[in-house]
């Protein structure tokens, strides 16, 4: 199979789509952006390849086997988690290792055999956690590897502290130190061995649901794909890891990406982690004007999260609580930190979390609209992308606000919203091979 | 990194301007008085005509910018309680001078003997002279220029500025001088300077060739240097635009496209017309961001700041005094917003530009109130790709390099997504 990829390295979260020959989004991977680009691209990639693959097993399962709906759905999921559980394990070893290692350095000679001893009840700790995590029916607050271990790790430490073990910020730092090169080394096993050590952790019963099961899986794993082209885009542009006549600026990235996700869309506001940006496009995706929050990275995606860890709450669970709001608060702060401020200011006056949440919510979209103003307006149809599309607050005050000031607008947001530039990049990738531009370079 | 390549009319330039640094440095023992003043609507020939030497404090902020001084500067003022959003020129130029008023070439600048204010559309130079006068105590003289509200210079705003000139500031300068006005040696000045206008002229309208050979932005204020400051009606400034011209001459007659800091630009690939002033602390970076993705500017409203030349004005030496008035209300700061616009689109057009980019400066109110009004305009008119960035004048914090190139890539793609689109 022919695939052009796709690949948006955002400030918080890196995204890949893999698009076949006809321009169909036939994988996606996302992955937290790190310290190395260059792995987290590739991270993303081998996520979006991984999840091309089980499209395609769901595909033969669901066309050439016969089995039902429900059977196959839960061999699906078990399938999907185990796979990740395995994924997560590999990681934890290296992580282990890594901890390992770090204690030979000679200022732990006081305490290594504690510290050790500790890394040994941490590590099997995360183990069990993950056991549980990676049931199929489990939700959990994030996918990384860094958020899901990092937790755990917390967790046992303070444990281990309180019991009189070593101190929590003497273990906890261990784990600071040693996630930066796990995150920056790549899973080294295949997806077929990968696969196959996930189907050795199913249920009994799963494995021989379906006849020949095996040989499907080798087939899947087998099926080649081959990567024609590759184009990046992202924030953090200047030093990003491709080449650079496979790179495109965000800009037309989330334009020609809206445009294909909804073909009338005539604006575009995208709201991802550090940056905001508001797009005009014709009717053939082309940006025709655009404009980009500067200096301040207030009313973006971080706004929410440093709002979220100031509630000691999961970034997703800030969306539904501000839905629950049945009063208006109006926020006054437009920077970030002192909106933290004024929602502990408000919380001590007694007002409502739900309420001061909401406001916050429509203060980020206020923002916004500032920006959509200033690149011309909102013009139906109106596409939303990025994070913040997912959250469900910022829709309502998305619609209520944009609806205000430009009366009623037909508002498309994608279940895809946060591969908007990852899909146009890839579009970009298909157009560029098919117009004989740029080098065919293996991407990075 | 190349060397700079450097020609001749630079180093004719760079000899000038040490000349006049160094008379400024020698003005109190030679018994030169000095005076204080503003590019936009200045009045170099009639300071000529008094033996006076010009100091400009806009140029010496930027070149403190250019020089890397103006953070240091700029911190001093706002620690002497000026505060963050008042215009970074005058904040560069009060730091300069707590820090003892070194100029561009290492000499102490002389204090003045009179602050000229030719107020031409920034309201900020009547603030700025008001701080002056405290430091300094010395005389101002107020050259009020009426604004072109309705887009036209009446008979009416002519008579009142030749008024002031002839009754109020030649008086001021013969008695601060001691020398009689000589109207006869003012003609004289008066042709030169339209001769190195002509000259002008000529070198921004090479543009309009494709190639361009050169960038009439940031090789613009190079340009115009010696014709917006105290050169304008001196030989040497006839000389220079002569040198430059037969230069840029040269380079048209080879195809060549414009010289930048790290050589010749190989292949225009964007023509842009610029509004707005450049940032100057991170000035050859900016540059960059252009000339490395094939994009040379080929028309600027900045370098009209100093005389919109090419809509035809030149000094005249027949009529002296009319031609100073004139020449003060007629410069691109002291006309409206319409006008502005009117102009922006003639540039876009009769440069073949492929779209148009506003540089927002954030402290100067002049230029920024109503260029994203502007924007609209043009691209409702024009049909070409508007592109809009923010940086600053002189203050080093608001030039977010990473920012300014992401959006400036953007914009360049976007031409390239219409052209593509055909």
């Amino acid at each position: 199979m022919e695939c052009y990829i796709g690949i948006d390295l955002g400030s918080t979260t890196t995204k890949a789509v893999i698009l076949d020959a006809e321009g169909r989004i036939v994988g996606r991977g996302i992955t937290n952006s790190r310290s190395n680009y260059d792995v987290a691209a590739q991270v993303a990639k081998q996520e979006a390849y991984t999840n091309a693959r089980f499209e395609m097993l769901s595909r033969i399962l669901r066309d050439e086997t016969g089995v039902d709906k429900e059977e196959r759905e839960s061999l699906e999921s078990h399938l999907t988690a185990a796979y990740a559980h395995e994924c997560f394990l590999g990681q934890l070893s290296r992580l282990e290792q890594h901890c390992r290692t770090d204690l030979d350095n000679p200022r732990f000679d006081d305490d290594r055999r504690e510290l050790l001893q500790s890394v040994e009840v941490i590590m099997q700790g995360i183990r069990e956690h993950a056991h549980r995590n990676f049931q199929p029916s489990a939700t959990a607050r994030s996918d990384f590897f860094r958020d899901i271990a990092g937790a755990a790790f917390i967790d046992v430490a303070a444990e281990i502290s309180r019991g009189g073990g070593p101190a929590f910020d003497k273990l906890v730092g261990m784990f600071d130190r040693n996630i930066i090169p796990v995150e920056n080394e790549q899973e080294t096993r295949s997806f077929s061995e990968l696969l196959t050590a996930a189907y050795g952790r199913l249920p009994d019963g799963l494995r021989s649901s379906v006849a020949g099961l095996p040989d499907t899986l080798k087939a899947v794993a087998d099926t080649p794909m081959e990567e024609v082209r590759t184009v990046g885009t992202g924030y953090g542009r200047v030093r990003l890891p491709f080449p650079k006549d496979c790179i495109r600026s965000e800009i037309l990235c989330h334009g020609l990406g809206a445009h294909l996700m909804f073909p009338a869309t005539a604006t575009v506001l995208d709201i991802g982690g550090q940056d905001t940006k508001a797009i005009q496009v014709d009717a053939q995706g082309v940006v025709t004007s655009f404009q980009m929050n500067d200096r301040c990275a207030a009313g973006c995606g971080r706004y929410l999260g440093y709002i979220a860890d100031e509630m000691n709450i999961g970034l997703h669970e800030l969306g539904p609580l501000a839905m629950a709001s049945k009063r208006r608060v109006k926020i006054n702060s437009t920077c970030t930190v002192f909106a933290g401020a004024e929602f502990r200011d408000r919380l001590a006056a007694g007002q409502e979390r739900e309420d001061i949440v909401n406001g916050l919510h429509r203060a980020i979209i206020l923002r916004a609209m500032s920006l959509l103003a200033r690149s011309g307006g909102i013009k139906n149809e109106f596409t939303f992308t990025g994070g913040v599309a997912k959250n469900p607050a910022a829709v309502r005050a998305l619609r209520e606000v944009g609806e205000e000031n430009y009366g009623e607008l037909i508002l498309n947001i994608a279940p895809d919203s946060i591969y908007t530039g990852a899909v146009g990049a890839g579009t970009f990738a298909m157009r560029d091979v098919a117009a004989g531009v740029g080098a065919n370079q293996e991407a990075a | 990194m190349t060397t700079a390549i450097k020609d001749a009319s630079q180093d004719r330039q760079k000899t000038m301007i040490a000349e006049h640094f160094g008379k400024l440095s020698r003005a109190k023992e030679d018994g030169r008085k000095v005076v204080y003043t503003f590019v936009p609507g200045n009045l170099t020939e009639l300071l000529l005509n008094f033996d006076l030497l010009p100091v400009l404090p806009e140029i010496n902020a930027l070149q403190s910018g250019m020089r890397g001084k103006t953070g240091d500067y700029i911190q001093l003022a706002e620690k002497s309680g000026h505060s963050e959003d008042v215009c970074t020129y005058v904040k560069a130029d009060i730091g300069m001078l707590k820090s003892g008023n070194i100029g561009p070439t290492g000499e102490k600048l002389p204090d003045p003997d009179l602050l000229l204010l030719s107020y031409t559309g920034c309201f900020t130079f009547l603030k700025w002279f008001e701080l002056l006068r405290e430091e300094y105590d010395c005389p101002v003289v107020m050259l009020h220029v009426p604004y072109q509200g309705d887009g036209k210079i009446t008979g009416e705003m002519r008579d009142y500025v030749v008024g002031q000139i002839r009754d109020v500031l030649i008086p001021e300068l013969e008695k601060l001088s001691g020398k009689k006005f000589d109207e006869d040696r003012l003609r004289e000045d008066l042709k030169r300077s339209a001769k190195a206008e002509d000259d002008l002229v000529w070198v921004l309208e090479s543009a309009k060739h494709k190639p361009s050979p050169i960038d009439a932005y940031f090789g613009g204020v190079y340009y115009i240097g010696p014709i917006f400051t105290s050169f304008r009606g001196t030989e040497d400034a006839v000389d220079y635009y002569q040198l430059l011209r037969g230069e840029i001459e040269e380079r048209l007659a080879q195809g060549l496209g414009p010289i930048t800091p790290d050589g010749v630009m190989e292949e225009e690939k964007y023509r842009i017309v610029v509004e707005g002033p450049p940032n100057w602390t991170s000035f050859r970076e900016f540059w960059k961001m252009f000339h490395s993705e094939g994009a040379v500017v080929v028309a600027s409203s900045y370098t009209k700041v100093g005389g919109l030349y090419d809509r035809g004005f030149r000094h005249d030496p027949d009529d002296p005094i009319g031609t100073l008035a004139d020449y003060s209300m007629g410069c691109y700061t002291n006309l409206n917003l319409p006008d502005r616009i009117d102009l922006l689109e003639k540039y876009i057009t009769d440069y073949d530009a492929d779209g148009f980019l506003i540089n927002s400066v954030k402290s100067c109110n002049s230029f920024s109130a109503g260029q994203l009004l502007i924007l609209r305009e043009l691209e409702k008119r024009t049909g070409r790709a508007g592109g809009f960035i923010e940086s600053d004048l002189v203050d080093p914090r608001y030039f977010s390099a990473a920012n300014i190139k992401n959006r400036l890539e953007s914009y360049f793609q976007m031409i390239e997504a219409k052209r593509t689109k055909g």
